[in-house]
C-alpha cells in the first residue's frame, strides 16, 4: 500500500474508464483525450468492445504523453469505474501508486493486495446534482483532472462542441457535473496520489483522429465520390463518415445488399468515370474476390479498404489482428497487377488514401488499402493535415476522342503500349465505344481466346507493376551501425518504434523497418536494409508469421524470425521490448 | 439522328439459329433508335450466360462483367454518369439463380435504368441444367428425375419487392417486345423486363409453340389496369406467371433523385478538387 504524499511528475500517463457497453463508455473516454489533445498532449486512444449493443464490459483506454506514442501504455495510473468489473478486470494494469476512482453506488472494492489508492466517489448522486444522472461520466472526469492537478476548463471547448447544439443548458449542466467531481475529490480526497503531468510541448494544433477518420477525409480529399459498402466492423465509420459528407460534394454512398454487390457497384462507378471506393474488414473482402480479379482483368481503377480484424470466418469481430496479408495479396484467382498500401498511422491512413486513388488511375488496377483494427480505430494525435499536398493525377484518361482516328473501328481501351497502360475513355465520349469484358480481349476490349493474344494481353496487364518499386514503399528508422533490423507493417509501428527506443537506449544496435507497400513489394529496398543486418526480426499480429514468409516469397533471402502475437489485442510497448530483447 | 442501324455492330453472337435471344437484341436496337438515342449515350451491362454476351453484340458502351452482378455494376454505372441511358441485360440463371439477392435490392433501390432478362428456364451455356426458373418436375442434367424444387416467379418477385414497372415480352411478339422496352427506358426508376426467350437447343419443353400455347398477352384485355398492383399480383398468379405486356407501373420519383445533395452534373464530369473551404470545415471537427 502506499502511505502518505505521493507527487510523481510525469512524462506520460495512462488512464482508463471502464464500465458497462451502454454506458457512455466511448464518450467519456474521448472527451478526456480529446481536451488533453487540444492541451498540446500526444493521445492515443484504444476502446476495448464487444460485438454487443449493451451489456459486457468496456472499456477506453487514453495514453497522455509529451512525445508521440502510437501504442496503448502496459500499464495504468488512473482507472475510473463504474462497476466492480472494471475494477477486477483491469487492476492488474495499475502501477504502484496507481488510482481507482470509483462510483460509490456499488460499493467498489479492490482485490486484496492491490497496490493501488482508491477513492469512492458518488458519481451518480453527484450527477443527479448538477441535472442527470446520466452525467456521472462528466463528474468523472472531474475527479480524474483533480488527481492529475489540471483545471476543469479544459473540457470547457469540447463540453460546448459536443453538446451546443442541445442548448446552453445542456453544456452549463456538463460543466457543472464536471465541478462537482473535482469539487467532491478537493473536499474529500486527501493527497495520496497526487500526480502531474510535464506541461505539454506540442502546439494544440493537432487533430485527434482514427485511422477510419482518416481514411473517409482522405477519399473525400481525393475525389471519391460513389462509395458502396456493406456494414461491417472495423470498417463501417468510414462509410458512416462519407454518408455525412458526400453531400457536400455531389457524391453517393450505398449501403448495399452485400459485399458482393459493393465491390461490382464501384467497378461500375469506376467504369463509368467516377473515384470509387469500398470498405470492409476480412469476411467481406473474401466476398470481394472474384470482382477483385474482375477489375484486375478490365483495368477498372477502384479501391478496396481491408480493416483487419481476428479471423478466419467471424474469428475474432471485434479484436485486432494483421492476418489478411495473403488474402489481399493472393486472394483472387488468375493473376493480376494489384497494389496494397498499408499505413500504418492515422496521418498515413490520409495520405495513402489519397495515393490509393492516384495509382488506381495511373496504374489502371484494383488498389486495396490495407489496415488494422487497432489502427482503424484507436484514435491518436495527428499533425495537421495538408490540402496542398494532394494532387489529383487521373493517368491516361480519355475525355474527347478524334472519331476520324478510328476508321470505324472501336475505340482500343486495350492498345498495347510500351508500360502495358492503355488510354482509357469512359462511357459518354462520342468515339470512344468500346467492350469491356471480364473474357480474355482484344485491344478493343472484345472477346478474344486465341493463344498469341492470350499471352500478349496476360503480358500487358502484369507488365504495368513488372518490376515497379513504388516511392515510399518502407520507412526506416535507427542508428547506422545496427545489428538488428526490426520489420513490421500497420499498427505495430507504435509498439515497435517504442521498444526500439528502449532497446536502444540500453545500448543495443536496433533499427526499424515499417513497410508501407505490400505490393509490388518492395525487395529491392528492403534487402539493403536487411543485408546489413546479422539478425532480422519480424514483428506480426498472426500466427503463422504472413509477413516473414512473404519477404522469402518475393525474394528476401536473409533468415528471419518471428515475433507474433494473435490472441485478438495489439502488442503492447513493453510486452514486446520484453519479447525482443531476448532476440537481439 | 441514329438509326438501327448505328446500334448494330459486325459482330455474330455466338447464339444457336433459332435463339431467341436474337429478338430482344434486335428489340434494343429498334427501341435506342426509336427514342432518339445516339450509340455513345447507352451503356449496356450483362452478366454471364448466353444472353450476357448482348452487351457485346449491340454498338454501345457494353461492359460484361461477372455471374450474377450485371445490376450491381449497371447501378454504379448510373451513379457515376446519371446522363447515360444504362441498361442490364441477362439470363434468368444470372438474374434470378445467383443474382437474385440483387434483384430484389435493385427493385427497391429504384435507380433509373432497364433490367431486361432473357428467361429461357434453362442454363445453356453450361448445356443444359435446371435453372431457378424452370418449373416443378422439369427434367435435365441436373434434375434426371424431375425437378424437384419449384421455379421462382420473377414478376411476383418484383411486385413483392415494390417494383415501380414490370413488363413481360415474348421473342415471337418482337414489336410488342420493342414498345415494351422503349416504355421501359423511358420510365424513371428501374425496371424489368422479362422476356421468355426459348433455347432451341437444350429446352425441348418451354419451346415457341408452348409459350404460344399458354402465354395470354395483356393488351387483349382492354379491361386490364396496369395500375393496380394487386390486380397485377392477381393476373400474374392467375396466369401462373405467363402473361405478356405492361404489367404494372407506377409513377414517383428515382433513387438518383432522392440522394442528399447529388447534382445534375453526372459525378463523372465533375471537378473533383475538394472546396479548401470545405477541407477546412472537416479537419476542425477532428480538433
Amino acid at each position: 500500500m502506499i502511505r502518505g504524499v505521493t507527487h510523481r511528475m510525469l512524462e506520460e500517463l495512462s488512464w482508463k474508464v471502464g464500465g458497462q457497453q451502454g454506458e457512455g463508455i466511448d464518450s467519456t473516454g474521448e472527451t478526456f483525450a480529446t481536451a488533453l489533445n487540444r492541451r498540446g498532449y500526444y493521445v492515443y486512444g484504444y476502446r476495448h468492445f464487444s460485438s454487443r449493443i449493451k451489456g459486457g464490459h468496456t472499456n477506453y483506454k487514453v495514453r497522455v504523453s509529451t512525445k508521440r506514442r502510437l501504442a496503448s501504455a502496459d500499464y495504468l495510473d488512473i482507472l475510473i469505474a463504474f462497476d466492480q468489473e472494471s475494477i477486477d478486470f483491469n487492476i492488474k494494469e495499475l502501477r504502484p501508486g496507481g488510482v481507482v476512482i470509483a462510483d460509490e453506488k456499488f460499493h467498489p472494492a479492490l482485490p486484496e493486495g492491490a497496490g493501488a489508492v482508491l477513492y469512492t466517489v458518488p458519481f451518480t448522486q453527484l450527477a443527479e446534482t448538477a441535472g442527470s444522472s446520466i452525467m456521472k461520466n462528466m463528474v468523472a472526469l472531474g475527479a480524474s483532472v483533480y488527481v492529475l492537478d489540471l483545471p476543469v476548463d479544459i473540457f470547457a471547448g469540447v463540453i460546448h462542441d459536443t453538446f451546443a447544439r442541445k442548448g446552453q443548458k445542456v453544456v452549463d449542466q456538463n460543466m457543472e457535473a464536471i465541478r462537482q467531481g473535482y469539487n467532491y475529490m478537493k473536499e474529500h480526497g486527501d493527497n495520496r496520489a497526487k500526480l502531474q503531468l510535464k506541461p505539454a510541448a506540442g502546439s494544440g494544433q493537432h487533430l485527434f483522429m482514427m485511422g477510419n477518420d482518416a481514411i473517409g477525409l482522405g477519399a473525400l480529399t481525393a475525389g471519391c465520390r460513389v462509395m458502396a459498402a456493406y456494414p461491417i466492423t472495423p470498417a463501417s465509420d468510414i462509410m458512416e463518415y462519407l454518408i455525412k459528407k458526400m453531400p457536400k460534394v455531389g457524391g453517393v454512398v450505398v449501403q448495399t445488399e452485400d459485399e458482393i454487390a459493393a465491390i461490382n457497384m464501384i467497378i461500375g462507378a469506376a467504369y463509368g468515370g467516377a473515384r470509387a471506393m469500398t470498405a470492409t474488414s476480412g469476411p467481406g473482402l473474401s466476398l470481394m474476390m472474384e470482382a477483385i480479379g474482375l477489375a484486375g482483368m478490365t483495368e477498372t481503377p477502384v479501391v478496396i479498404v481491408d480493416t483487419q480484424r481476428g479471423g478466419p470466418s467471424t474469428g475474432l469481430p471485434t479484436k485486432h489482428e494483421q492476418s489478411d496479408l495473403y488474402a489481399v495479396l493472393f486472394g483472387n484467382h488468375g493473376e493480376i497487377p494489384k497494389i496494397v498500401l498499408a499505413p500504418s498511422t492515422a496521418e498515413e491512413c490520409f495520405y495513402e488514401t489519397v495515393r490509393a486513388f492516384n495509382l488506381a488511375e495511373q496504374y489502371q488496377c484494383p488498389v486495396i488499402v490495407i489496415t488494422d483494427l487497432a489502427l482503424s480505430l484507436a484514435k491518436q494525435t495527428v499533425e495537421p493535415l495538408r490540402l496542398e499536398a494532394v494532387q489529383i493525377d487521373r493517368g491516361k484518361l480519355v475525355r474527347e476522342v478524334d472519331p476520324s482516328h478510328l476508321n470505324g473501328q472501336l475505340f482500343k481501351r486495350y492498345a498495347f503500349t510500351e508500360d502495358g497502360i492503355s488510354p482509357r475513355v469512359i462511357p459518354g465520349v462520342k468515339g470512344g465505344i468500346h467492350h469491356v469484358t471480364g473474357v480474355e480481349h482484344n485491344e478493343v476490349g472484345r472477346p478474344d481466346e486465341s493463344a498469341a493474344n492470350r499471352a500478349r494481353m496476360m503480358h500487358k496487364r502484369l507488365k504495368k507493376l513488372e518490376g515497379v518499386e513504388l516511392e515510399g514503399s518502407l520507412s526506416f528508422n535507427g542508428p547506422e551501425d545496427y545489428e538488428t533490423l526490426i520489420v513490421g507493417f500497420g499498427s505495430s509501428r507504435g509498439p515497435i518504434e517504442e521498444a526500439v527506443e528502449r532497446l536502444n537506449s540500453e545500448g543495443r544496435r536496433v533499427a526499424h523497418a515499417h513497410i508501407k507497400v505490400l505490393a509490388p513489394f518492395p525487395t529491392k529496398t528492403l534487402s539493403t536494409y536487411t543485408e546489413k543486418a546479422h539478425n532480422v526480426v519480424v514483428v506480426e499480429n498472426n500466427a503463422t508469421g504472413q509477413l516473414s514468409k512473404i519477404m522469402k516469397f518475393f525474394g528476401i533471402s536473409v533468415p528471419t524470425r518471428s515475433v507474433t502475437k494473435f490472441d485478438g489485442n495489439p502488442f503492447l510497448p513493453g510486452e514486446l521490448y520484453q519479447e525482443l530483447k531476448g532476440l537481439v | 439522328m441514329a438509326t438501327v442501324k448505328d446500334f448494330r455492330n459486325n459482330v455474330r453472337p455466338n447464339w444457336c439459329p433459332g435463339c431467341g435471344d436474337f429478338s430482344v437484341q434486335a428489340a434494343i436496337q429498334r427501341a435506342l433508335a426509336n427514342l432518339g438515342l445516339e450509340p455513345e449515350q447507352v451503356a449496356v451491362v450483362s452478366g454471364i450466360g448466353c444472353s450476357g454476351r448482348i452487351s457485346g453484340y449491340i454498338n454501345t458502351y457494353g461492359f460484361h462483367g461477372v455471374h450474377g452482378r450485371a445490376l450491381p455494376a449497371a447501378q454504379g454505372l448510373k451513379l457515376a454518369n446519371r446522363d447515360l441511358t444504362v441498361i442490364a441485360a441477362g439470363g434468368d440463371g444470372d438474374g434470378f439463380g445467383i443474382g437474385l439477392g440483387h434483384f430484389i435490392h435493385a427493385v427497391r433501390r429504384n435507380l433509373d435504368i432497364t433490367y431486361i432478362v432473357m428467361d429461357n428456364q434453362i442454363y445453356g451455356l453450361t448445356k443444359g441444367q435446371t435453372s431457378p426458373t424452370s418449373a416443378h418436375g422439369f427434367k435435365a442434367k441436373t434434375t434426371p428425375n424431375g425437378n424437384i424444387e419449384h421455379a421462382v416467379g420473377p414478376v411476383q418477385v418484383a411486385l413483392a419487392a415494390g417494383i415501380g414497372f414490370v413488363a413481360q415480352g415474348f421473342s415471337s411478339e418482337i414489336n410488342q417486345l420493342t414498345r415494351l422496352v422503349e416504355e421501359a427506358i423511358r420510365y424513371k426508376g428501374f425496371a424489368l423486363v422479362n422476356v421468355f426467350s426459348p433455347c432451341v437447343t437444350f429446352n425441348k419443353v418451354n419451346t415457341y409453340d408452348w409459350f404460344k400455347q399458354h402465354i395470354v398477352n395483356l393488351e387483349e384485355d382492354p379491361a386490364y389496369d396496369p395500375t393496380d398492383r394487386v390486380r397485377a399480383m392477381q393476373k400474374v398468379l392467375e396466369t401462373g406467371g405467363l402473361c405478356i405486356g405492361l404489367i404494372y407501373k407506377e409513377e414517383r420519383p428515382s433513387y438518383e433523385e432522392l440522394i442528399p445533395g447529388f447534382k445534375p452534373e453526372p459525378i463523372a464530369w465533375q471537378n473533383l478538387e475538394l472546396d479548401p473551404a470545405v477541407f477546412e470545415e472537416c479537419v476542425r471537427e477532428f480538433a
